[in-house]
């Protein structure tokens, strides 16, 4: 039994000793190669990597509930375009400008509530239809991206309110603004699905489905409560993210998926759902974006990393794997 | 005998659901429109999805198998990078095996994680997706890459040229497709990917090797790619390292509108040629009816979930999920 | 007894599924503080009528009287509000989630904006696993309990309501004597405060041992019910399977060739060790032992599905090393396994496809699979085996038990292997089928094939074999002949005694 508790820990450990592991890297490489004068582990340096982190982070907390609900959410890049082009375009209507300042926390609902919306679209699907979310929201990939070129076409959209850039780079405690929500969501959904009924029911539902619904635990409504916060979370993230940028492409997001998925697995979440952390997928966040960090600290080419993160997702698996293999006696299928 | 004709009518429709909804389209389409059904038209739409076509091919081999390749996207970019490159530098001759060698490593490398290795094959592949894109953006240090000189060469012929009067990609992707769909359902090869997507286990119990089963069919997949990459490197003959970059997601539908299960198992080459024409008559259909180019988009969403939704729900007899 | 009302009522109870009619009118009931035994061979609808009583499937006829009110139990949850609590067989824990939420799986106590009452939830487990004694606690991760404690979190999970009819399904089957010895004592609890038991297994001993009246079900019928301390195992068996036990041996002899397998001191890890044994052609060696005793690891050991940790594998005197099925089957070994959806058959292929797919190498016409050759072997083992389709296109999904499991025997005749390995060949098939294949068993031992046959049925394996390998906790215990094989001599040879 001592054993198990060791492999769990390992598992929720290892993320974190990645990080470590790659600072300690960037920073002695660091002064081989770098490039520019400062030290890897400024001060200053790692507080612009958790503002950076955020969009994908605030996406990534999204989609470990999902995952871990046993689904997945492909559209949320899209979902995060609508929702800025939402809340950019929003701003430039005539009732709004009318409003002055009072216009912001009105766009920052009418782009919130473009998330929520699309996510309870995708929920509902997925609960009525009984399709697989993959495909479901493969679709809607698709079809939500359509909706923001139908908007603007292949333009992009722009409005710059200074009183949201202000709001959005101030620092708080030191802070930035986009780090404090990303926090503020990590904290929020990790209290979500450690200490409510909801969330603990959204594990029992990954982890074995037939349990859960013998149990009487009504499947349908979680998965769309799921899915009504992912699309919150991914419209958030376009919130403070375009706050700050006032202009939105319409290919912005994409792949944002790929990203969110990527670092929710290096998290250690379970693909098959029912296992998983949302402080081990903040892990992989920061992971994420410290190797894209480091890898320009030690003057490597932007486009290894990549190159990098794909291969690092892969040996996790790898690794993964081979920590739960069974031994020789194991049956070769 | 009533009961008899509205079975075998719904067997029929089950069945072949997807042919029947594609000729109903093309019916709406064409009394809406009659230059739908234009022949240069139909040309036009099959040449621009023979790209997206031939990908699918491949694709279709690995998702009957049971697994899932989103990687085929950004591999695509590579091998219209790589054989642009490889043209100004070794001539096009050698270029274009060159290309196909270097893909179908990529496809090895794939193959050989998730057939032997037996590791999750939409992880390995979505790492791939970025590992590729990764590569390509390293190979071509991030710059479009193009042709030098674009007047005096034959490679055009791959994209643009035509052959007894058919534009060459329709006549690469109709080749194709026959070789491909003979291999699938007559040979023992095509016998064994439906078994080892039907249940792995099964096959490994026949004595089917199913890593060696799964690793070729990622093999056929990078294949198609790197014909995809030579067509799209043609037909342009300069390109940006992005070129392929959301296509992994359109072939995936393409296929799944087809009828392919994503579980493994199910589905045919004809299947999945309907599937793509089904998506680029789509979008051509709309334009004519003058519609925003990207409504498609919005039309290709509705008809994945319908078409997904309506077979299950004739398989389990029942509309809507049971799902409380 | 007889004034009382019972805990639990049934009345012709009728459930039908596409082409079986699994219950045809069960009527019985359960008294409070009663232990009711239901038994009934693999197929008689046991599960099913579980089933219907736990909520998860609806009766097409009949009703259910819970003290004597006509109920609907709509949902497994119903039925566990109106006090009747279905144990699984198969486990149906969360196993990533600790024993309190998974003993209040659906019922998480709340506090305010939806929280779970943490220490509400664990008091209440704590309470519930103090009756039970177990050494666990409620925060422990249900994933690192023993199967056995696995089940205790189940039956925990029966009494966080107040029961009034607890079903227990085979609960015995993964628990050490010791951990019986617990299970019983709770179920004695139960009894003692006015609990209605049903309890399902196919252990004679203990159904002898904890229960007052045992009821018969045969074909998905009622055959009636006895009380325990009147009756015996031979008169209950012969209401399970509607006739006397046929104990009879296998009496046909032919003369036998020369040793096709020999297995020597071959091991694989701890799932069994250092079995030795041989099987000559035109002989027919039984393995008889109780579920988890090693038997079916050495078919696949065999056949190059387990890579061996020791020992010898000699075909016709010779050595030889079989890395994968393939290199089995191309020295001649077969093995129908013993799960015939699992590893037998592709469901959503067709007969013909299932039956070929081992030499569909081989089937061809230039680089075509040949539909000819195909379909004469399929004609050829349909004719022999008398297998009933409507045609080659039929997808095996669709066939009867028997007729799936002879499709799998097609397969591997149709191989022409040296030596074959049956495992569990009669599983889930009706008893028609089952003789049929018992015959064709002893038929192929005629025409000069090595057979192994895999078994967890005494009948069957007295029935058709020549030899009889006992086996006990991945050890060979003792070998019989035919001859000198006793009904008793095995029992003990399988228990380790």
């Amino acid at each position: 039994m001592a054993n198990f508790k060791r492999k769990d820990l390992v598992k929720q450990g290892a993320i974190w000793a990645f990080i470590v592991a790659e600072l300690i890297f960037f920073s002695i490489a660091g002064e081989f190669l770098s490039v520019s004068e400062k030290a890897f582990m400024d001060f200053d340096n790692m507080l612009l990597l958790l503002k950076q982190s955020a969009p994908i982070g605030i996406i990534a907390v999204g989609m470990t509930i999902i995952m871990v609900n046993g689904n997945i959410d492909l559209s949320v890049g899209a979902t995060f375009a609508l929702a800025a082009i939402v809340l950019l375009d929003s701003m430039t209507w005539p009732f709004m400008q009318a409003m002055g300042n009072w216009a912001i926390p009105l766009a920052w609902l009418f782009a919130l509530a473009t998330g929520v919306i699309l996510g309870a679209i995708n929920g509902l699907i997925v609960w009525k239809t009984g399709v697989d979310a993959f495909i479901v929201t493969l679709g809607s990939m698709l079809g939500y991206r359509g909706l923001v070129f139908i908007y603007n076409g292949e333009q992009p959209t722009s409005h710059l309110n200074w009183t949201l850039v202000d709001f959005a780079e101030a620092q708080f405690l030191g802070l930035h603004t986009a780090t404090w929500f990303l926090l503020g969501v990590v904290l929020l959904c990790w209290l979500l699905m450690t200490r409510t009924v909801h969330g603990r029911n959204a594990y029992a539902i990954g982890n074995n489905r037939e349990a859960a619904v013998n149990a009487g635990i009504r499947v349908g409504p979680h998965f769309l409560w799921n899915f009504m916060l992912i699309g919150f979370l991914a419209a958030l993230s376009a919130v403070v993210f375009y706050s700050e940028s006032g202009s939105v492409n319409p290919n912005d997001g994409m792949l944002y998926e790929l990203w969110a998925i990527t670092a929710v697995v290096l998290g250690g979440t379970k693909l098959s759902g029912g296992y998983g952390s949302i402080i081990s997928t903040l892990g992989g966040v920061i992971a994420i974006q410290l190797l894209r960090k480091g890898l320009g600290h030690i003057g490597a080419d932007t486009e290894t990393v990549n190159l990098v993160i794909g291969l690092i997702l892969i040996a996790v698996l790898f690794l993964d794997r081979q920590l739960n293999r069974k031994g020789k006696e194991e049956l070769r299928t | 005998m009533a009961e008899l004709t509205k079975k075998s009518i719904g067997g029929f429709l089950a069945k072949q659901g997807i042919l029947v909804a594609f000729l109903v389209f093309m019916v709406v389409f064409a009394i809406a429109n009659p230059r739908f059904i234009d022949i240069d038209n139909i040309s036009g739409v099959i040449r621009s999805s023979a790209i997206l076509g031939v990908m699918a091919l491949g694709v279709t081999f690995v998702v009957i198998g049971g697994n899932l390749d989103l990687s085929v996207g950004s591999m695509m970019s590579f091998s219209t990078i790589v054989v642009l490159d490889l043209h100004d530098k070794i001539g096009p001759a050698l270029a274009i095996p060159g290309m196909f060698a270097m893909t179908l490593c990529l496809g090895a490398f794939i193959g050989f994680l998730v057939g032997y290795l037996k590791l999750n094959s939409l992880i390995v592949t979505l790492g791939m997706l970025s590992a590729i894109h990764g590569l390509t953006l390293t190979y071509s240090g991030g710059q479009n890459m193009d042709i030098a000189d674009k007047q005096n060469t034959w490679f055009d012929f791959f994209g643009q040229g035509s052959m007894l009067g058919i534009p060459v990609p329709i006549l690469i992707f109709a080749l194709l497709a026959a070789g491909l769909s003979l291999v699938l359902s007559k040979t023992p090869f095509g016998r064994k990917v439906y078994a080892v997507g039907g249940n792995g286990t099964a096959a490994t119990f026949s004595g089917i090797p199913r890593a060696r089963v799964v690793f070729m069919t990622y093999i056929l997949s990078s294949f198609c790619v790197a014909t995809a990459g030579l067509i799209q490197a043609s037909r342009s003959l300069g390109s940006q390292n992005t070129v392929g970059q959301g296509l992994e997601l359109e072939v995936l539908a393409a296929v799944i509108l087809g009828g392919a299960s994503l579980l493994g198992g199910s589905g045919t080459v004809f299947k999945t040629v309907i599937g793509v024409l089904i998506l680029g008559f789509i979008q051509n259909g709309l334009l004519l009816m003058g519609l925003a180019f990207y409504a498609q988009y919005v039309v290709t969403w509705v008809i994945i979930i319908l078409a997904v939704w309506l077979d299950i729900a004739a398989k389990r007899g029942r509309l809507w999920s049971p799902i409380a | 007894m007889s004034t009382q009302t019972p805990a639990l009522r049934l009345e012709g109870i009728v459930k039908t599924f596409p082409g079986v009619r699994a219950l045809d009118g069960v009527s019985f009931s359960v008294m409070p503080g009663e232990v009711h035994a239901l038994m009934g061979e693999n197929g008689a609808g046991k599960s099913t009528l579980m089933k219907v009583l736990g909520g998860i499937y609806q009766p097409d006829e009949g009703q259910i009287f819970i003290a004597e009110d006509a109920t609907v139990m709509s949902s497994p949850l119903q039925a566990k509000s109106k006090g009747v609590v279905f144990i699984h067989q198969e486990l149906s824990l969360a196993d990533e989630l600790s024993v309190a939420e998974n003993i209040y799986l659906g019922e998480l106590p709340r506090k305010s904006l939806g929280r779970v009452d943490w220490e509400k939830l664990y008091a209440q487990t704590d309470d519930i696993l103090k009756t039970l004694n177990v050494g666990f606690n409620a925060r422990t991760k249900v994933g690192d309990l023993s199967i056995a404690n696995q089940q205790m979190v189940e039956i925990a999970r029966a009494l966080t309501v107040e029961p009034r009819a607890v079903i227990f399904d085979e609960p015995t089957a993964s628990l050490t004597d010791a951990e019986k010895v617990v299970l019983f004592e709770v179920i004695a609890d139960l009894q003692s405060r006015d609990v209605g038991v049903i309890y399902i297994s196919h252990r004679m001993e203990e159904i002898f041992k904890i229960t007052d009246r045992i009821s018969v079900l045969r074909d998905g019928q009622y055959r009636g019910t006895l009380n325990t301390k009147e009756t015996n195992e031979e008169e209950v068996t012969q209401l399970m399977i509607g006739r006397k036990l046929d104990l009879s041996r296998n009496e046909m002899t032919h003369s036998l060739g020369p040793v096709a397998l020999e297995v020597r001191n071959l091991s694989c890890g701890k799932l069994f060790e250092n079995v030795s044994f041989t099987v000559r052609e035109g002989e027919v060696v039984g393995f008889y032992g109780l579920v988890g005793a090693g038997r079916t690891e050495i078919a696949e050991t065999i056949f190059g599905l387990r890579e061996p940790s020791g020992g010898e594998i000699l075909l016709d005197g010779e050595g030889v090393t079989v890395h994968s099925p393939a290199d089995a089957i191309a020295r001649g070994i077969s093995l129908v396994p013993e799960d015939r959806k699992g590893q037998g058959l592709v469901l959503g292929m067709n007969c013909r496809d299932n039956m070929t797919l081992p030499q569909v190498d081989d089937m061809t016409a230039g680089p075509f699979v040949s539909d000819g050759a195909e379909i004469a072997i399929f004609d050829q083992y349909r004719d022999k085996l008398d297998i009933r389709t409507p045609g080659w296109r039929q997808m095996v999904g669709n066939l009867s038990g028997g007729n799936q499991q002879k499709i799998v025997i097609g397969k591997w005749l149709s191989m022409h292997p040296k030596v074959l390995i049956v495992d569990e060949p009669t599983r889930g098939i009706d008893v028609g089928s089952k003789s049929e294949i018992h015959n064709l068993i002893r038929e192929l031992a005629a025409q000069g094939y090595a057979v192994i046959v895999i078994s967890s049925e005494m009948p069957e394996v007295l029935h058709v074999s020549d030899r009889i390998v006992a086996m006990y906790a991945g050890k060979v215990t003792r070998e019989f002949t035919a001859a000198e094989v006793t009904e008793d001599g095995l029992i003990q040879a399988i228990s380790g005694l």
